[in-house]
């Protein structure tokens, strides 16, 4: 089945009539609660909680996971365009809602079943928030080397070390750590899902970011925090690879996010364009005006074309990991791009804080580094190449 | 109680609404539809009455095929059936029309409270809840900023120029709400899948026992000869404050009876 869904200028194909509702009201909700207090919140570095609260309550948060659970058992061809709206609103909480289902992931795909009644509810029911922890300060691009620490203390664990650059870190509910309970290597890694509340856990001061500063990012410092170690994910050692296959996922969410941030810049580009005039014309209908927006907006389909088709991929079932990365990498691009681009066409107004593009340029930027720079996509994707 | 809620699809608020050159009526093909903002408020109040009082909620809606998305929110937000009068030849129907129509419909389907926005955001007449209730020979209760049942009365606050009267009626009776009165809901993802199986009742104007020649654009009462585009903004009036500029700003306010 195919319903065709076109608002403001976009035009999907959906597979099902509650997808287009679905659409209808995450734009609905994107222009009326999102998009007006974006400028606001971002120039305040306001983290604004309630819209998470809000966004739970409609059922938004959790789209792809289980019914069962209090999911919305949508495929990702569908959850990922509805983040794809959420962003063009506002960024910021669309990266937030990805990296809520980042941190979602490894329970709702590796849990056993008993983990899964006892706390997928919980974590899938709206009210609570996610963060996702892989990275440390010495262990960025080369995440198997990280250096937190799990020692055995018979039914748990005590965990000490550094987690940086923890997107939701300070105001999370919960945290997925990856820890190190054996040796050296990816091999030597678990997962824990643990509560904010754990004592020996606390959140540095949020970092100073060029943008996306409604997300706040701070380290996560751990002192001999206990842990049960019913609250690990998988087997011991396994944490690697249940890190590793939230990530594939995670990425198709930050190709969305991308995608929605350019078209944000294109549409406020192609209204810009519409009403300055120049030469005694607006300067949409000069050559080299024009040119330079059918560039964007082709950029801007391509991307959405290729995370649809990696998404499409892995709700058949098929290994969509190469094509996840590929997504990540031009959509992330080709929003940097784009955002420059329609700085561009807004001329010296749009190197001004009077007008949103130069906040999307500067939000751009953040997405060509999180969940894997492009430089490790491209290692990802040059891995596979020879390959079967 | 039964409920019914009468809700019109119009073309997106914020969109450039434009004219048909063929027969002035509205081009409803150029934008966006979206349920009139006024019904939403009228929905949201059905709602509230069916959480307190029990009770089943059914959404009236007459329009074209696409109006079928309106009365899907409709329902996604909680209400339980949808009646959707389709048919060609109500195209260009005016607001006699239209509350013949809706009237016809809500006649014997045995109505405690029918609800409607106070007025529509494209044609704007605010006349079709009155016109309904005069037809229906019911109380007219228009312009609430409070609803309150008490067994088989019916209480509002109507909003006027200078305050709020507050009106009695027996039911069943016609209520028309205006934005005050609450604050729509959104439909959850939970609403939507749930919407997918309630009844929608779709009729044609033969269905509904309506007679062709009180319908459409022939109908109409008047006739749309001639159109332009709205003027640009005029400047506005200047006051210069020669130690009397209090009094002109309040002269000035009177005559717009903003005071
Ligand atoms: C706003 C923000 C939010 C974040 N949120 C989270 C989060 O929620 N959870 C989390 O775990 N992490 C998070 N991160 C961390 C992010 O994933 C890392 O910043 C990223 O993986 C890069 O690591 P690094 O910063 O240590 O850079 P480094 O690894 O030090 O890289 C520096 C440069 O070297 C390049 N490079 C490194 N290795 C190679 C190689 N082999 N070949 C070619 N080039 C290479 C990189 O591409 C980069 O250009 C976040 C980061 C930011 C900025
Ligand atoms: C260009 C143009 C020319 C027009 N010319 C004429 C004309 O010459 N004469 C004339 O009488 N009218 C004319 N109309 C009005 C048009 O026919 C109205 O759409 C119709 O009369 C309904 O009235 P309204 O939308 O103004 O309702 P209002 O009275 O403003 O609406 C109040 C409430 O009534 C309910 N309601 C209204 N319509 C429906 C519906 N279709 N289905 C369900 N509930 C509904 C809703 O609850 C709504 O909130 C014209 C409209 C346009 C755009």
């Amino acid at each position: 089945m195919t319903i065709a869904w076109q608002t403001s200028g976009v035009l999907r194909r959906l597979p099902t009539p509650e997808a287009a509702s679905l659409l209808d009201l995450t734009h609905e909700v994107a222009t009326k609660e999102l998009r007006p207090r974006a400028d606001e919140a971002e120039a305040a570095a306001y983290f604004p909680r309630e819209i998470f609260t809000m966004l739970g309550e409609l059922g938004l948060m959790s789209l792809p996971y289980a019914e069962q659970f209090g999911g919305g058992d949508q495929p990702y061809e569908v959850s990922l365009q509805v983040l794809e709206e959420l962003s063009r609103a506002w960024m910021s909480v669309a990266v937030g809602v990805s990296v809520h289902n980042l941190a979602c992931f490894p329970l709702a795909n590796f849990g056993t079943d008993d983990q899964q009644r006892q706390w997928l509810p919980d974590l899938l029911g709206g009210g609570l928030l996610g963060a996702y922890c892989l990275s440390e300060p010495e262990s960025g691009s080369d995440a198997a080397a990280l250096s937190t620490r799990a020692v055995d203390a018979g039914d748990d664990y005590l965990v000490s070390g550094t987690k940086a650059w923890i997107t939701h870190g300070g105001v999370a509910d919960f945290y997925n750590l990856m820890v190190r309970t054996g040796d050296e290597g990816a091999k030597g890694i678990s997962c824990l899902l643990v509560n904010a509340d754990t004592s020996g856990l606390t959140a540095a001061a949020p970092e100073h970011k060029m943008g996306g500063n409604s997300s706040p990012t701070a380290q996560i410092h751990l002192v001999d925090a206990r842990v049960s170690k019913s609250r690990r994910i998988a087997a011991e050692g396994a944490g690697f690879t249940v890190a590793l296959a939230a990530l594939d996922a995670g990425r198709l969410g930050i190709a969305a996010c991308a995608v929605g941030l350019a078209q944000a810049a294109l549409d406020a580009a192609v209204q810009y364009s519409g009403v300055r005039v120049q030469f005694g014309r607006p300067i949409r209908d000069l050559q080299g005006v024009s040119f330079m927006l059918a560039d964007m907006a082709t950029s801007i389909e391509a991307a959405r074309a290729l995370y649809l088709e990696a998404a499409r991929r892995k709700d058949a079932g098929l290994n969509f990991t190469s094509i996840a990365a590929m997504a990540k990498l031009m959509a992330t691009d080709s929003a940097m791009k784009v955002t420059t681009d329609a700085i561009q066409v807004f001329g010296g107004a749009g190197y001004t804080r009077d007008f949103p593009v130069e906040r999307f340029f500067r939000e751009a930027k953040v997405l060509q580094i999180v969940e894997g720079t492009n430089q490790v996509q491209r290692m990802v994707i040059g891995r596979s190449l020879g390959r079967g | 109680m039964k409920i019914a809620v009468c809700v019109k699809q119009v073309p997106d608020t914020w969109a450039e609404k434009k004219l048909r050159s063929d027969d002035s009526t509205l081009d409803r093909e150029a934008a966006d539809g979206v349920m009139n903002e006024l019904d939403e408020y009228a929905v949201e109040e059905a709602l509230k009455l069916q959480e307190a009082h029990g009770g089943e909620i059914t959404i009236i809606t007459m329009g074209p095929e696409r109006a079928g998305e309106t009365v899907r929110k409709a329902l996604s937000m909680g209400a339980d059936a949808a009646v959707h009068l389709v048919d060609d030849s109500l195209h260009g129907s005016d607001a006699l029309a239209t509350s013949y129509a809706l009237a016809t419909i809500l006649t014997g389907r045995d109505f405690d409270l029918v609800f409607f926005g106070s007025e529509s955001t494209d044609a704007r007449m605010s006349v079709v809840p009155a016109m309904v209730a005069e037809r229906l020979g019911v109380a007219q209760l228009t312009f609430a900023q409070k609803v309150d049942v008490d067994g088989t009365s019916v209480t509002i606050q109507r909003v006027t120029d200078y305050g709020f009267e507050t009106v009695v009626a027996n039911m069943p009776a016609v209520v028309s709400v205006v934005e005050k009165i609450n604050e729509p809901r959104y439909p959850s993802f939970k609403g939507i899948m749930a919407a997918k199986k309630k009844p929608v009742e779709t009729l044609s104007t033969v269905d509904a026992g309506l007679e062709g020649s009180q319908l459409g654009l022939a109908a109409a009462w008047t006739v749309v000869e001639d159109f332009a585009a709205r003027p640009p903004k005029a400047a506005g009036t200047i006051v210069t404050d020669e130690g009397d500029g209090g009094v002109k700003l309040a002269e000035f306010l009177a005559t717009q009876k903003f005071i």
